[in-house]
């Protein structure tokens, strides 16, 4: 069974690439924090395992202080000019989106071909991984694609990966960081005193004002936790199960569904949920690092209003 | 309630723009103390969680293939691609992939598509491209709104989409936490009542994204 420390160890190698790449490049004042940086990360993925848990919690303060001094900067490898990609473009025509056509179509067939596929009663992916399993191949063909089909120097995947990591930067390492924060947070309880305090302070003796407390309440405490798993058991817990589903009836899948989806109505609208809101802004170098989120509110806003209409009248038919 | 003090040191910090990795740690230590773990423990319990969430960042793994189709030219040619069909306009265009999104999250493909390996390379230039074709060069302030519409657009798309796939981590979530309450609940009827709000959500997005074209076409200079 290929399982996900297949993916780590592909992935530690590329970010030691990366960190090697950046610590020759001299086009870069800042070049040894790079280094530092990707080399952190690689030997997370490397040797993560074996680091033990202190290990690891120095290998995050470590992170956290090149990105905090500002010890971060952004390389500058070789690549071609926008008059040359003008170029390139005419030359090769619609061939350039066949590599990145590969990979939704690798991930497609890893998901819905080879995730199924058992060996002597073994799967041949790990199944709960099936998905990032298949992105990584998927990944490593398509570079293999690219290379032929475009006749791109070998050395290119690993300098172009590198430009595009440089350019997203810490944010890069934000998801994860927050995630262990969820972690933390989890351990504290601070669900439950937030569930607390909601359940506490507001009266819902009226089935309208339960139902916007419960939705209101999800996008909210996700918009706190970063993440709508999080929000869900408190305040379902709290309010959802006690209240919607015992005291007035509502039915429970009703509930629940339209519930996870006020959280992510919530998960549009805060910078915690980082992979989302905060990466795709540093990827496409828009100056204002929550430009996304703004463009997401006015969607979102509504978007929470009508599910609590819509728990409202289907889940009390 | 002194937990609650980590929530208001990642509150405050991002909202004077401290370093969010920085601000991200301090929160941690702040949580763990204030619910009366020692230093050393935060430490090692943010170590182990930061370990075991490796696979949120394994996921930089397309950035190669993509930054070689970008050397070799992916976004000038999927900006001249959009250009030569002068009928798409950059609202349908989005709405388009909206829809894209919604029906292929519906089906379990989440990784199809993303912010990496579809909106920087060819979905973000093809907007671009689009406005451009009819309107004229943009400015940098409106490049930046067009960006960021595609990139909501992704997000929108994905969430209002996955939620109706019966084997999605959150439907798991759901049936798991019900059945620890007592209640047994088929994943079916949870995706089938995602449906209605995917609905809306689609409706509100197009919406909004022909009111973003139309203002586009209107701006000064275009």
């Amino acid at each position: 069974m290929i399982k996900l420390s297949a993916v780590y160890i592909l992935a530690g190698l590329v970010f030691a690439a990366f960190a090697v790449l950046s610590a020759m490049d001299r086009g870069n004042a800042k070049r040894f924090g790079n280094a530092a940086f990707w080399g952190l990360v690689s030997v997370s993925f490397l040797a993560g395992d074996r680091l033990g848990d202190l290990g690891n919690g120095i290998l995050v303060l470590g992170l956290a202080t090149i990105a905090g001094l500002g010890l971060l900067g952004r390389g500058q490898p070789a690549t071609t000019s926008p008059d040359e990609r003008k170029a390139l473009a005419s030359r090769f025509g619609n061939r350039l989106f066949v590599p990145a056509l590969t990979l939704p179509i690798v991930v497609a067939f890893g998901v819905l071909v080879l995730k199924p596929l058992e060996i002597g009663g073994t799967p041949l992916l790990d199944p709960k991984q099936a998905t990032l399993l298949s992105l990584a191949l998927a990944a490593v063909i398509a570079v293999g694609v690219a290379l032929i089909l475009l006749r791109q120097p070998l050395i290119s995947p690993l300098q172009e990966g590198r430009r595009l990591m440089d350019t997203v930067g810490w944010a890069a390492l934000l998801p994860q960081m927050l995630a262990a924060l969820g972690a933390i947070f989890a351990l504290a309880g601070v669900g439950d005193v937030i569930g607390q305090l909601v359940t506490t302070w507001i009266p819902m003796d009226a089935r309208l004002t339960a139902v916007a407390v419960y939705c209101l309440g999800m996008g909210g405490f996700t918009m706190v936790m970063g993440n709508a798993f999080a929000a869900f058991p408190v305040m379902t817990a709290g309010i959802g199960l006690p209240i919607l589903i015992h005291r007035f009836g509502g039915d429970p899948a009703v509930v629940a569904s339209i519930g996870m989806l006020s959280g992510f109505c919530g998960t549009l609208m805060t910078p915690l949920a980082a992979n989302f809101n905060l990466v795709p802004a540093a990827l496409l170098e828009l100056p204002n690092r929550y430009a996304v989120i703004k463009a997401q509110v006015p969607t979102a806003l509504p978007l929470l209003i009508a599910n609590v209409v819509l728990m409202y009248v289907l889940a009390f038919r | 309630m002194l937990t609650l003090l980590g929530v208001a040191t990642v509150v405050v910090g991002f909202a004077v723009r401290l370093n969010p990795l920085l601000v991200v740690t301090i929160a941690a230590f702040v949580t763990g103390l204030a619910a009366g773990l020692g230093p050393i423990q935060v430490l090692e319990a943010f170590g182990k969680a930061f370990n075991e969430n490796r696979f949120v960042s394994a996921a930089y793994l397309v950035l190669p293939v993509i930054g070689v189709v970008e050397r070799a030219g992916l976004q000038e040619q999927a900006r001249a691609l959009i250009a030569r069909f002068r009928g798409v306009s950059v609202g349908p265009f989005l709405i388009g992939y909206l829809a894209f999104r919604q029906i292929t999250s519906a089906l379990g493909l989440t990784s199809i598509a993303g912010h990496a390996q579809s909106i920087r390379p060819m979905v973000a230039p093809m907007a671009e491209g689009a406005v451009e074709a009819r309107t004229g060069p943009l400015d940098a302030e409106t490049r930046q709104d067009v960006r960021a519409m595609a990139s909501a657009t992704d997000n929108i798309g994905l969430f209002f989409g996955e939620d109706i796939f019966i084997a999605i981590g959150s439907i798991l979530l759901m049936v798991g936490f019900l059945a620890t309450s007592g209640i047994v609940i088929d994943p079916i009827h949870l995706s089938m009542w995602a449906i209605p709000s995917a609905l809306v959500a689609f409706v509100l997005h197009a919406g909004r994204l022909l009111v973003f074209d139309r203002r586009l076409r209107r701006r000064p200079g275009a």
